[in-house]
């Protein structure tokens, strides 16, 4: 898996009780790049994020991570490749103490002892979390949770990151700790959001999602602009490029936002 | 629902005893778990009547205590709390035994009293080495304790999640009830029937959260075995402990001390 493309291709999936959730979906996502998935509530960005990492598996129409389509027979690698970060971080983080839960991944993968100490040590500091380490899970911050959530993963050296709304539920300095963390990480990036703000920050290409058809696909900057498709979508633009009631700013241009 | 959360709070408090530092805190987790439950066998061994050969086992917690800096009263606190079931098992007892068995300045006690006492001062003395293993070790080294001691995987890792857990399921109860009690201003709210619907909706969550959690393992290469990392292992001192208080419990449940000493005046065994 050298190129880490990340492709759906006609992907369409229907829930067991019928819902299209789903329907022809199309992209190519290449190594490096930092996408975001918007779309109103039930869009399907959820249902998308799971075919991913092989939860849920196409009706129809295939994913391909690297050069390999995601099949019941390598679902370990594609795990291992792409690193999810859910939505709930307490989902995710199940160990008796931040140590042990982000030793549980390398320890899975069968490394030594020292290598396990290095590896968690590594993704603890990347998050700025080392001093968590012996605390139970439970003691954390809401802000804390979704940082030791996010160690949890890269210490599984994963090529690609996929979250599933990873400011939702931050109070705005931790939304901004996250900020941070993902404009720094330069894994390739699967994000979705309705925190449009940091999409206009953190990702340079979005991919709109509605009633799980693919409604558009291209840089941030100029999606964002098109109010018609937005409010088509159930969307608003960014805060940062709205018209300002309180001050009277006048709305700014995404280059100069971001 | 509060008294779950109080409990819940408490339980966070022992924890956070577990991350303090001394000698006995840095036992390994076996050897406090093997001391505890010979503890315990030892105690509960007794027959029913037994009340002052019980009295000398009290060194075993307050030691310990002692030397590891455990809160006196807070330990005290939660013995008293569990010491009411212990009450409640007890209390028919002077009722329906009523032979005297002993005499104390001319008053006769009967066998139902000093069952009675006995099953108080069994359940302080057994909850309180319990609190003292919690409070020392931590739930999460108990676990892994017990599972290297030979006890079934299945077990240990269900206890540790189960601790992890119910402190997520008791927060969502919490939240639930809290938004039943909004809505139903003074009045019973309709009844007992919101709450089967909620007990219905607790378990489909439960059952979800079961799944995304189960999904996060497999994300992160669980492949059916929890690989976890081996302690230190036992040394001099782990040994040292575990042999001289399990001699102790041996040699006080062979010879009633109290009585060798001739300090207090009670009846023979029966
Ligand atoms: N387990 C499920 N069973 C049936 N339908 C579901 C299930 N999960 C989601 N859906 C439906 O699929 C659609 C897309 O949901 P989802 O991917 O969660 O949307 P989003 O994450 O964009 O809010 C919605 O209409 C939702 O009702
Ligand atoms: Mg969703």
């Amino acid at each position: 898996m050298s190129h880490h493309i990340v492709a759906a291709d006609a992907l369409c999936f229907s829930y067991p009780d019928g819902t299209a959730a789903l329907k022809e979906v199309t992209f190519c996502i290449h190594h490096g790049e930092s996408v975001a998935v918007i779309g109103a509530n039930g869009a399907g960005k959820s249902t998308l994020l799971q075919h991913l990492n092989g939860f849920l598996t196409p009706t129809s129409g295939t994913v391909r991570i690297g050069d390999a389509t995601v099949t019941r027979d390598n679902l370990c690698d594609v795990r291992k490749t792409v690193g999810m970060v859910f939505q709930n971080p307490d989902d995710q983080l199940f160990m008796p103490t931040v140590y042990e839960d982000v030793a549980f991944g390398p320890r899975n993968l069968g490394m030594s002892v020292a290598d396990v100490e290095r590896k968690v040590r590594d993704a603890l500091a990347a998050v700025d979390a080392g001093h968590l380490a012996a605390k139970p899970p439970y003691r954390l911050s809401g802000g804390e949770k979704k940082r030791v959530a996010i160690a949890t993963v890269l210490a599984m050296d994963p090529a690609i990151l996929v979250m599933d709304e990873p400011t939702a539920g931050l109070d705005p300095f931790a939304r901004r700790e996250v900020i941070g963390l993902l404009k720094a990480f330069s894994h390739t990036k699967i994000i979705t959001s309705h925190d449009l703000d940091m999409v206009a920050e953190v990702c340079g290409r979005v991919i709109v999602l509605h009633a799980g058809q693919l409604r558009a696909d291209g840089p941030t900057g100029q999606l964002f602009a098109d109010r018609s498709l937005l409010a088509a979508c159930h969307l608003e633009p960014p805060l940062s490029m709205q018209h300002c009631a309180l001050c009277g700013r006048a709305a700014t241009p995404l280059s100069a936002a971001a | 629902m509060s008294v779950i959360e109080g409990s819940i709070l408490d339980f966070r408090r022992l924890d956070l005893l577990a991350r303090e530092d001394s000698i006995i805190h840095r036992l390994d987790p076996r050897t406090k778990v093997l001391v505890t439950l010979a503890f315990i066998l030892v105690v509960v061994s007794f027959d029913r009547y037994a009340v002052n050969a019980l009295l000398p086992f009290a060194i075993f917690p307050v030691a310990l205590m002692a030397v590891a800096n455990l809160p006196t009263r807070f330990i005290a606190g939660k013995v008293l709390t569990v010491s009411f079931f212990a009450v409640a098992i007890g209390i028919l007892n002077p009722l329906l035994d009523r032979q005297i068995l002993i005499q104390i300045d001319g008053i006769g006690i009967s066998g139902g009293w000093l069952s009675f006492i006995s099953i108080l001062l069994r359940s302080a003395l057994t909850v309180t080495a319990a609190l003292i293993l919690t409070a020392t070790t931590g739930f999460g080294a108990i676990c892994q304790a017990l599972e290297r001691l030979g006890m079934p995987t299945i077990f240990a890792r269900q206890l540790t999640f189960m601790y992890r857990y119910l402190f997520v399921l008791a927060e969502e109860s919490q939240r639930m009830s809290n938004a039943r009690e909004l809505r139903s201003c003074r009045g019973t709210g309709m009844g007992i029937r919101p709450y089967a619907s909620m007990v219905g909706h607790l378990l489909l969550r439960t059952w979800e959260r079961a799944e995304r959690v189960h999904r996060a393992m497999l994300c992160r290469g669980y492949k059916g075995n929890m690989v976890t990392q081996k302690s230190a292992g036992m040394r001099l001192w782990d040994l040292s402990f575990l042999l001289g208080w399990i001699t102790l419990f041996v040699l006080l449940r062979m010879y009633d001390v109290p009585r060798l000493l001739g300090h207090l005046t009670m009846m023979p065994h029966l």
